[in-house]
């Protein structure tokens, strides 16, 4: 009984009062937000990286290889607040576009990489069949190797966006409300550490799971296009 | 004659190396007009990487390449131009599988000729039906056998008007009774007059079909003959090893 009354009560005094549930949501749609923007123009910037890694251009690959160092050998916290302070500090941007664009640079290294393999595992001889007739490097690659590159790229990019929604937590230092902070605005409040993260951690959980499975289905449906 | 006089394919001193390998040592021949010249030889004598250099796909350590009169090293930036006059066909088809039959026949006409949709389509019709495949249009080609697939890569290579077609092993991937239907396909554009480098192991198509027949060994030209000479009578002594061993 005990238990129980307990229970009803952490869950009144974390969700119910002041409608604290709603910062929940609202730092669920923050999160929804900075992930699904990040994702985007981490695309944008993972193709454009891994074009400039496969053009035989020596000074674009140093550029392209020099951004991959420096991103994966960094913590993606410190690219974040670097990038909110030193470079978007100077001029007012919302909050979660100065986020978004910072886990996209973030981000697009580890999507240029995913491209990069998927257009390298298309076969030589596609790019010769499409020169031969032809087709100019830059059609060759639009029309014939990207879209095979990208059956095989889309997948693991998929997996990449369930690993940024998560990776999106640290958006709390640079002060903004997403899903994790909430759940630290709430506990601040309630002096209750276990049940907002509880909840922050289920809610987590849920998201992950819808978009794990849009993934396997996805998948299924690839494979049975072979 | 004055057509013979003027090759489409002219090769002077061709040279290629890849690193050490020096693949191509000082290749001198040409294609006339309408000409059928079979490239015979040893794996590893060259012959591939020779047809691979006439459309730059493998670029030339030296030498000179004219096509139509016209240097390829000299002219890079036509290349694409340059390339659309040589068609070539791969011993892997390299059809584009995200994309149907007809679809792989039109997609170079219209992003490269820019024709009209219903002209690019028409015409990839008519060559299918040439090859035997228009019921095959709408498939994909991985619900074709490797003789359809090769004969409409054939198609596809047909539909830049080419004025020359590559061949390199077109048979070489097939099993043994899906040869027929393709060698039959590129019996019938011989017939019609087209200019074609074909590199084949298949000795009985090069002596039916063939005007000259180049020989190839260690990089070079060894012989080139009628196949009547070479077949029957092989003055190098690489030559008669060789077809000992194939024939």
């Amino acid at each position: 009984m005990n238990l129980l009354y307990g229970l009803t009560d952490a869950i009144y005094s974390n969700l119910i009062r002041e409608d604290r549930f709603m910062l929940l949501v609202r730092g669920l749609g923050t999160t929804l937000q900075i992930t699904f923007f990040a994702l985007i123009l981490g695309i944008a910037i993972g193709v454009v990286i891994s074009i400039m890694r496969i053009v035989n251009v020596k000074w674009l690959n140093a550029i392209a290889k020099l951004y991959l160092d420096v991103i994966r050998g960094t913590p993606a916290v410190v690219q974040l607040v670097i990038i909110y302070y030193a470079i978007l500090g100077s001029v007012t941007l919302p909050k979660v576009l100065v986020a978004s664009v910072a886990f996209a640079i973030n981000s697009g290294a580890y999507v240029s990489e995913l491209i990069r393999g998927g257009i390298l595992a298309v076969d030589r001889g596609q790019m010769e069949a499409a020169r031969s007739l032809g087709l100019s490097w830059t059609q060759a690659m639009s029309r014939v190797i990207l879209p095979q590159a990208a059956k095989n790229i889309l997948p693991a990019l998929m997996n990449e966006a369930i690993s940024l929604l998560k990776e999106t937590a640290i958006a709390g230092y640079i002060a903004l409300d997403d899903l994790t902070r909430s759940g630290n605005i709430i506990r601040s409040r309630t002096f209750d550490p276990y049940t907002p993260f509880l909840l922050v951690a289920i809610v987590y959980l849920y998201t992950t799971t819808i978009l794990t499975s849009l993934v396997n289905r996805v998948e299924r449906r690839m494979r049975a296009s072979d | 004659m004055t057509e013979v006089m003027d090759p489409i394919i002219r090769v002077e001193e061709l040279h290629k190396s890849f690193g050490d390998l020096h693949v191509l040592r000082g290749i001198n021949t040409h294609i006339s007009r309408s000409e059928v010249v079979c490239i015979i030889g040893a794996s590893g004598s060259g012959k591939s990487t020779l047809l691979r250099c006439i459309n730059l796909l493998e670029v030339p350590t030296s030498g000179r390449i004219y096509i139509e009169g016209v240097e390829l090293m000299e002219h890079k930036n036509q290349i694409n131009q340059l390339r659309q006059k040589v068609g070539m066909v791969f011993q892997q088809f390299n059809l584009f599988p995200h994309m149907t039959v007809l679809d792989n026949i039109t997609l170079a006409p219209l992003q490269v000729l820019k024709m009209p949709k219903e002209e690019a389509v028409a015409r990839a019709q008519e060559l299918l039906k040439r090859v035997g495949l228009l019921d095959k249009q709408d498939q994909y080609p991985s619900r074709l056998s490797g003789g359809q697939k090769q004969r409409v890569a054939i198609a596809r290579a047909l539909a830049m008007r080419p004025d020359i077609m590559l061949f390199d092993e077109p048979t070489s991937a097939l099993d043994p009774e899906m040869v027929g239907e393709v060698l039959q396909v590129m019996k019938d554009l011989a017939k019609e007059g087209m200019t074609m480098a074909i590199v084949t192991h298949e000795m009985g198509f090069a002596r039916e079909v063939a005007d000259r027949v180049l020989f190839m060994d260690e990089g070079v030209i060894a012989e080139d003959a009628t196949p009547a000479e070479l077949f029957g009578s092989p003055k190098t002594e690489r030559a008669r090893d060789f077809l000992a061993k194939v024939l």
